[in-house]
């Protein structure tokens, strides 16, 4: 699949900003490493927003036709990119009613439930944007319950790298904060490690014999019948070599993971903590965009098989 | 009402003329025009709802060119539809047309990766996706006579290796030749369930071509008597 920016800058930026929101919120509930306060809190929370946001925004530049960019809720009952953006848009006027509940120190119950709804809201969203791709069958390397669980994962290991940021520089004790970090990235980068080695294996799926329906022997492409691109090629045609693949995989644990790990210990043995703190969520980030397009490229539509592929 | 199309693999010789005709046809109308991108330029290339693909079947000396032509399924489960979110994309319950609403179509390119057989393009001009139409345009054109309000592929086709017609109706021409030569849909294993059905290359022996050569004393005769004689 041809790896389109915009895409990945929305999913990693959307992911990271709904992570924040709902750990900031369990920070908040358990008051962590002393609680952060009431301005501190409306500005995470907006910072937040902000990601999630501009991250929406990007996603529109990706369309061919954005004048019809509003109609996109339409189909919630059939279609995870509706779903996504109608959860999206459900999200922010009860993030901004928690927020206003903390601004205006309204009474606990109130703060605690429209945060709990908004967490949950931030989870349902990440899922569903996660099932944008895992609902398709025609791309394998998708089409696996590991692609949701994958995109809640990562999204909230960048929203606890960025939620750690915040405690270092808030000057809380960011002992809590660490914890919950390493937890998540652990989690993240196992089930990651899961997804590379479910998808190596080339499982059971269409190949050009179902697909041409010639089943009784050997099947060849012998020519496309256009001498240069179409719309499938563009789209579907990328391949990328598998050592690069491979590369890329190491780029992904050792920025995305093993870094941001390193910099938790330099922050727990109070080894330089904000600046410890900022690599940390740069390589997290970092990491979980070079992921994000590591997924697009290792995709085989089932298309390929018209076009010279065996088996997808 | 079912409609489709059926397409005779043993006959088709890949003319592409069903794919000039679709792109000629759908030059205006209900999804045109079809954009092409550098005509005469180095790398030519463009929107076309129908494409004629060419494999090798088997290996040679037993190889067969097997001509492909392939368009839109209008699949019974047709996924593009169920994951368009504008709803642009749309099955019709009347005849099973499946469609692309071009006023609502946002580009967003979600339908072509749920279409396992590469049936809708984007048009860069548009910013749409458009696909095959069925002829929705020609199939119900009373001002055409009756035997021409079929899709533009299956009337043009040198070789007759298209058909189109009723998959509901058990009588229909389509329905019957699926039986009798054992019509099957693309990728099964999807569920996609696709309605236009293709008909397998037949069975035939193999004719020689080189003469053997026959023992016996006439034939040696024979074979004594052309070398003998110069002609």
């Amino acid at each position: 699949m041809h790896p389109a920016f915009s895409v990945i800058f929305f999913t990693v930026a959307s992911g990271a900003g709904f992570g924040l929101f709902s750990l900031l919120f369990i920070a908040d509930v358990f008051k962590l490493g002393g609680g952060f306060s009431r301005e501190q809190l409306i500005i995470g929370g907006l910072m937040a927003m902000a990601l999630i946001v501009f991250g929406l925004l990007s996603s529109t530049f990706h369309l061919a036709n954005p004048k019809n960019a509003w109609r996109a809720v339409n189909r919630f009952r059939t279609s995870w990119l509706s779903r996504e953006g109608v959860f999206a848009i459900v999200f922010m006027p009860l993030a901004l009613v928690y927020l206003a509940s903390i601004w205006f120190d309204a009474p606990q119950w109130l703060r605690e439930t429209f945060g709990f709804l908004t967490a949950v809201l931030a989870w349902i969203t990440v899922f569903s944007t996660g099932m944008i791709y895992a609902c398709l069958k025609t791309i394998r390397q998708w089409n696996t319950p590991l692609v949701p669980a994958n995109y809640l994962a990562l999204g909230y290991a960048s929203g606890s790298l960025l939620l750690l940021l915040g405690a270092v520089v808030s000057g809380l004790d960011t002992m809590p904060y660490i914890a919950m970090s390493a937890l998540i990235l652990s989690i993240a980068a196992v089930l990651k490690a899961i997804y590379y080695f479910w998808i190596s294996s080339p499982g059971l799926g269409p190949t050009i014999n179902t697909a041409t329906g010639l089943t009784r022997a050997k099947v060849k492409l012998l020519d496309t019948g256009h001498t240069h691109g179409t719309f499938l090629t563009q789209e579907f045609g990328f391949q990328m070599a598998r050592q690069k693949a491979g590369l890329l995989k190491i780029v992904v644990f050792v920025l995305g993971f093993a870094l941001p790990g390193l910099m938790l210990v330099w922050v727990f043995n109070q080894q330089g903590g904000q600046a410890a703190a900022i690599v940390a969520v740069v390589a997290g980030i970092v990491g979980a965009a070079v992921e994000r397009w590591l997924f697009f490229a290792e995709a085989r539509h089932v298309v390929n098989l018209y076009h010279g592929a065996q088996r997808c | 009402m079912r409609l489709g199309l059926v397409i005779d693999l043993d006959v088709c010789v890949g003319c592409h003329a069903c794919a000039i005709a679709c792109k000629e046809w759908n030059a205006s109308g209900t999804t045109g025009p079809l954009s092409d991108y550098q005509p005469y330029g180095a790398e030519p290339s463009g929107v076309w709802f129908n494409r004629i693909r060419h494999y090798e079947m088997d290996e040679y000396p037993n190889n067969k060119t097997i001509n492909f032509p392939m368009s839109c399924n209008h699949c019974e489960d047709a996924e593009c539809v169920t994951v368009c979110p504008t709803g642009a994309s749309y099955k019709r319950a009347e005849d099973g047309i499946v469609l692309v609403d071009q006023d609502k179509c946002m580009g967003c390119n979600y339908c072509s990766w749920a279409c396992p057989y590469g049936a809708r393009e984007l048009d860069r001009s548009s910013g749409t996706m458009k696909k095959c139409t069925l002829c929705v345009d020609r199939i119900y054109d009373l001002d055409l006579p009756v035997e021409e309000r079929q899709p533009s592929c299956v009337l043009t086709c040198p070789a007759h290796a298209r058909m189109f017609g009723d998959f509901d109706d058990p009588d229909s021409a389509v329905s019957r030749t699926v039986r009798e030569r054992g019509g099957y849909g693309l990728m099964p294993e999807l569920n996609y369930n696709p309605t236009n059905q293709y008909l397998p290359p037949r069975s035939k022996p193999v004719i020689p071509i080189d003469a053997k050569p026959k023992g016996g004393l006439k034939e040696s005769i024979k074979q004594f008597a052309n070398k003998l004689v110069r002609r």
